[in-house]
């Protein structure tokens, strides 16, 4: 019982809903197989497999919905997670913000699935681990890395005759290269749906360049510097930024998205307005060809491309259905992943434009700060850089940042070809005034 | 952490609560069910154990676990959603060719576990190839058959859903007649049963019991919008926490109550509608340098970034080096004796022994029986945290302790045990440590907190800032953050109350490690003083 087909799941789930007495019911069908490696002290540490299928059974009664899932997959288990489920919602309250399931539903081709990552072995992975291990060893530094692959499925039938099915493969590399003596670190991170793309050796010489080169660290003061974020080092900003994105929250008034002190008959949010640098365009789209995503979301709704900002201005927000019918505007799920359009310049090209400024390799334990100007810290880490007349100069110590996506993305300079990263396309970027606010003595 | 294993409670926005889950969710009858006995589990385990051993294992132990999680979340008037999940299955670990293998299934057969514990054996000889260092395990002494459990009066699953669900909405009801225009809050129900077996020769049936309810409330004005989330703590104790006596209320005079063994939530949610009010108008703090007052449900959490977590072995031996960091407290400064972790009052100490603490258990994952210990003592950085196969790089011959999995699915290693800031001898007051303060800050809460990844350089928020002049609180200000380094921080404390006012708080979600595990914490301190300490103010026009 690993990964299901589309023909046995949909066995599988009929039977299931053969079951049910429920007014309403869904049932989502979701499993996985991978395996991970972990390396430190250029040894490895531990290493596992696992693989699990789970099915969640949603009941309805009126307004009063309850949710069981089992592990089994027998006829008993079966009709008994039914059943469960069925007297669970009869013993919820009611929930005046139910909203009924989807019926059935058209959905794009599904792009996520490479066979190259169904088919990796466990000597596979240890191999790829040596490919790492040795070149650091070989340049007399440390390395600790982990590699993890997954193949997943996910199912969904109801009541109302909706049936949506997905596989898709990932594979995630990442690995922290240091000197002996502590005094130098580099990192490289590398994410792919398909497998025969990743080249842990080739990924690891970055980190063993950015590892060498980060030794001897000066001090810089303090300030708002010119700064070129790789693409690992803003995902993060931008991550938390879209996971803020809510209708809701903003018509509430407690987003940043919220027209603050809004009368009665001025719209509560800032849909439509321009918040960002013009070219700014941050959309969702399953099928994008580097960083696809699911064609759909857990409740079978279809997923689509949808553009969140658009030239600058605010052009969608996702809301629940409830949301949407309360407030008459369409149901807008959140997407899969985020696709942000870059610019044609190199990240080289960015350095030699540059006079004066701070290459950062990756951000570090951001929190926020003020949800309502989305303030956030962290710290920059494993490979901090000094620009100056064109030429990284030299290493610098890492800093502290307090700084805002969104003021962020008004002070673009300059923007390079999108990469991906946790699934995600982000591309570099030369941003103007960025607020580091103390030194680090973190190597 | 993978975002597979959360699922995602109280609806949309800043209130949202991202959880891990690790079961399944089962009906609430369901979790009062034992499946089985512990002769059923000994005779489980032991097929695991000689299945190992009979493959070359050299040793072996295995965890038979059974997790049981139940959430109730809620927003204003409504519930969001009830949720009973249940995982168990085994864990076999295993030294072969001196180097760790790890397998596990939620198949309970004795024949699934048997060639669970080869899987194991054969993972530790594949990697063994790549092994440079064997695994060295420092001596443990069979125990036998023992068990144990948390010590509940009340044991919160057992306790009806309506119960539950009338008690949160209460909680929003007073935080919405005091001023909150919104509120979601969750109580969150944590047992592991979990049975452990190893080829020392320990049987070992432990039944843990932890407990959790947060809220955020929001409150909306022309100004804007603040939040102020709950003061009380995750505890290990049964639904008696929720119980909010008198005794164990603690009042700073012209701020906030304090929660010590028990917490009212309703009278903190109520508190929390009128601090908001006073949020949105309050004055902006001035930056620069102030003495800070922490209370203990804030300096908790400074406890854990700045000592808990510089102060674990693998850390700083490098394990951790590619996730969480490694560690500015090396051996070297261990090793000399003399390293100044903080100024010679402070004394931090270890332990997973501590009653109504997240962490209190009397035998870890490993089978190595609980203990208190020395971290730091009169300021001198003494020890660290470590497990059985890490004591030997640091000279000594017993475990910790230390060693935790989040679930029979995952392999045990080595996570932060409970640490605490001892109290002052003399027992004073936190009006007391107030009361000699010119120009300072007191803090109340955890709020927003990141510190890098070899815990030198810290940045803390709060939940509720208020400005302390002439040795009185004054005024409740807004947009407080401190900066420091965690030895010039720890160098600079001069005073904190005594063992009356000693609170223990914790942290339910840790997260470690590759793949990523989360764990629970605690850790106890009285309300502190620190002289001199950088402030920003964290409001932004943007």
């Amino acid at each position: 019982m690993t990964i299901l087909s589309e023909k046995k799941s949909k066995e599988l789930l009929t039977k299931v809903l053969s079951f049910s007495k429920a007014d309403e019911c869904e049932c989502n069908l979701d499993g996985q197989v991978g395996g991970n490696i972990r390396y430190a002290r250029n040894t490895v540490s531990t290493a596992g497999e696992e693989s699990d299928v789970t099915l969640a059974v949603q009941s309805t009664f009126g307004t009063r919905t309850g949710v069981a899932t089992i592990n089994e997959f027998d006829d008993a288990s079966l009709e008994k997670v039914v059943r469960r489920s069925e007297e669970l919602a009869k013993l919820a309250p009611e929930n005046k913000e139910h909203m009924p399931i989807f019926g059935k539903q058209k959905y794009l081709e599904s792009k996520t699935y490479f066979d190259s990552t169904a088919k990796v072995t466990a000597e596979d992975r240890a191999s790829a681990a040596n490919d790492s291990i040795q070149p650091s060893k070989k340049n007399k530094l440390v390395a600790a890395g982990f590699l993890e692959e997954a193949v997943r499925f996910s199912a969904i039938m109801n009541s109302k005759g909706l049936f949506a099915y997905n596989t898709s493969t990932n594979v995630d590399f990442s690995v922290t290269i240091r000197t002996e003596d502590g005094r130098g670190s580099g990192w490289a991170s590398r994410n792919y749906s398909d497998y025969k793309l990743l080249d842990t050796a080739e990924a690891s010489e970055v980190a063993i360049a950015k590892s060498k080169g980060s030794v001897g660290a000066k001090e810089l003061e303090p300030g708002k510097y010119t700064v070129i974020l790789e693409p690992a080092a803003s995902v993060g900003l931008l991550g938390n930024m879209m996971r803020a994105f809510d209708q809701r929250s903003a018509d509430e008034g407690r987003s940043f998205l919220s027209n603050k002190g809004a009368k009665e008959d001025e719209p509560k949010n800032k849909l439509g307005q321009k918040m960002f640098d013009e070219r700014v365009t941050i959309y969702s789209d399953p099928q994008h060809p580097i960083a696809p995503a699911a064609p759909f979301g857990g409740d079978g709704y279809p997923r689509g491309r949808v553009d969140w900002i658009k030239g600058g201005k605010i052009a969608n927000m996702p809301n629940s259905p409830f949301w949407a019918k309360k407030t008459g505007v369409d149901y807008q799920p959140r997407g899969g992943n985020i696709i942000m359009e870059g610019g044609n310049e190199s990240l080289e090209g960015m350095i030699k434009n540059t006079r004066r400024g701070v290459l950062v390799t990756r951000l570090w334990y951001i929190r926020p700060l003020d949800p309502q100007t989305l303030l956030y810290t962290g710290l920059t880490r494993d490979g901090t850089f000094y620009i100056e007349n064109g030429k990284i100069k030299y290493p610098i110590k890492n800093f502290r940042f307090n700084e805002s996506p969104i003021v962020m993305l008004n002070n673009i300079e300059a923007m390079g070809k999108p990469e991906r990263i946790n699934g995600n396309m982000i591309p570099p970027m030369k941003i103007r005034d960025f607020t580091f606010s103390s030194l680090s003595d973190a190597v | 952490m993978e975002r597979r294993d959360f699922i995602k409670l109280g609806g949309y926005g800043a209130g949202a609560l991202m959880l891990p889950i690790s079961g399944v969710a089962v009906s609430a009858e369901q979790l009062l069910d034992r499946p089985m006995d512990v002769a059923q589990k000994k005779k489980l385990a032991n097929i695991a154990l000689n299945a190992a051993k009979a493959k070359g294992a050299t040793y072996a132990d295995a965890r038979i676990g059974r997790y049981l999680n139940q959430f109730v979340t809620t927003r204003e008037a409504r519930v969001s959603n009830i949720v009973n999940t249940e995982s168990a299955g085994i864990g076999v670990r295993v030294i072969a060719n001196g180097t760790w293998g790890f397998a596990s299934t939620s198949n309970m057969t004795p024949d699934s576990i048997a060639r669970t514990a080869e899987k194991a054996v054969a993972v530790a000889i594949a990697n063994s190839k790549f092994q440079t260092a064997p695994v060295k395990l420092a001596p443990v002494k069979g125990v036998g058959d023992v068990s144990w459990q948390t010590p509940i009066k009340k044991n919160a699953i057992e306790i009806p859903i309506k119960e539950k669900v009338d008690l949160l909405l209460s909680v929003n009801d007073a935080a919405m007649k005091n001023g909150a225009n919104f509120i979601n809050s969750s109580l969150f129900l944590v047992n592991e049963q979990k049975y452990f077996a190893s080829t020392d020769g320990s049987y070992i049936d432990q039944d843990v019991h932890r407990l959790w309810a947060p809220f955020t409330a929001t409150s909306v004005g022309p100004e804007g919008f603040k939040q102020r989330n709950g003061l009380g703590n995750p505890v290990g104790m049964g639904f008696e926490y929720l119980e909010g006596k008198e005794e164990d209320k603690i009042r700073v005079s012209g701020a906030n109550i304090g929660y010590k063994n028990s917490y009212d939530i309703i009278e903190d949610a109520a508190e929390a509608g009128k601090q908001l009010k006073a949020k949105l108008k309050a004055k902006s703090v001035e930056p620069g340098k102030y003495d800070l007052v922490l209370d203990p449900a804030h300096l908790m959490l400074t406890i854990h970034e700045s000592v808990g977590h510089p102060l674990e072995l693998d850390r700083v031996l490098g394990y951790e080096a590619n996730f969480a960091g490694t560690s500015f407290a090396t051996l070297d400064k261990w090793k000399s004796k003399k390293f100044q972790y903080g100024s010679d009052i402070v004394n931090l100490f270890a332990d997973k022994t501590q009653k109504h603490s997240l962490g209190y258990v009397e035998y870890d994952d490993e089978g190595v029986k609980t203990k208190e210990w020395d971290l730091v003592k009169d300021g001198i950085l003494v020890n660290y945290q470590a497990t059985r196969d890490q004591v030997h790089m640091i000279d000594q011959n017993e475990s910790h302790g230390c060693s935790y999995s989040q679930s029979w699915r995952d392999v045990q290693f080595q996570r932060m045990s409970n640490v605490s800031l001892r109290p002052n001898k003399e027992d004073l007051s936190a009006d007391d440590v107030i009361k000699d303060v010119e120009k300072g800050i007191y803090i109340a809460g955890r709020g927003s907190f990141s510190i890098d990844q070899q815990r030198y350089n810290f940045q803390f928020g709060g939940q509720l800032f208020y400005e302390i002049k002439d040795g009185k609180i004054v005024d409740q200000i807004e947009d407080v953050a401190y900066q420091s380094n965690t030895q010039q921080f720890w160098n600079s404390c001069v005073q904190m109350a005594g063992k009356s006012d000693y609170r223990v708080g914790g942290t339910f979600f840790d997260g470690k490690g590759q793949p990523s595990q989360v764990s629970a914490v605690s850790h106890g301190c009285p309300t502190t003083r620190f002289n001199n300490i950088n402030v920003i103010n964290t409001a932004r026009n943007v």
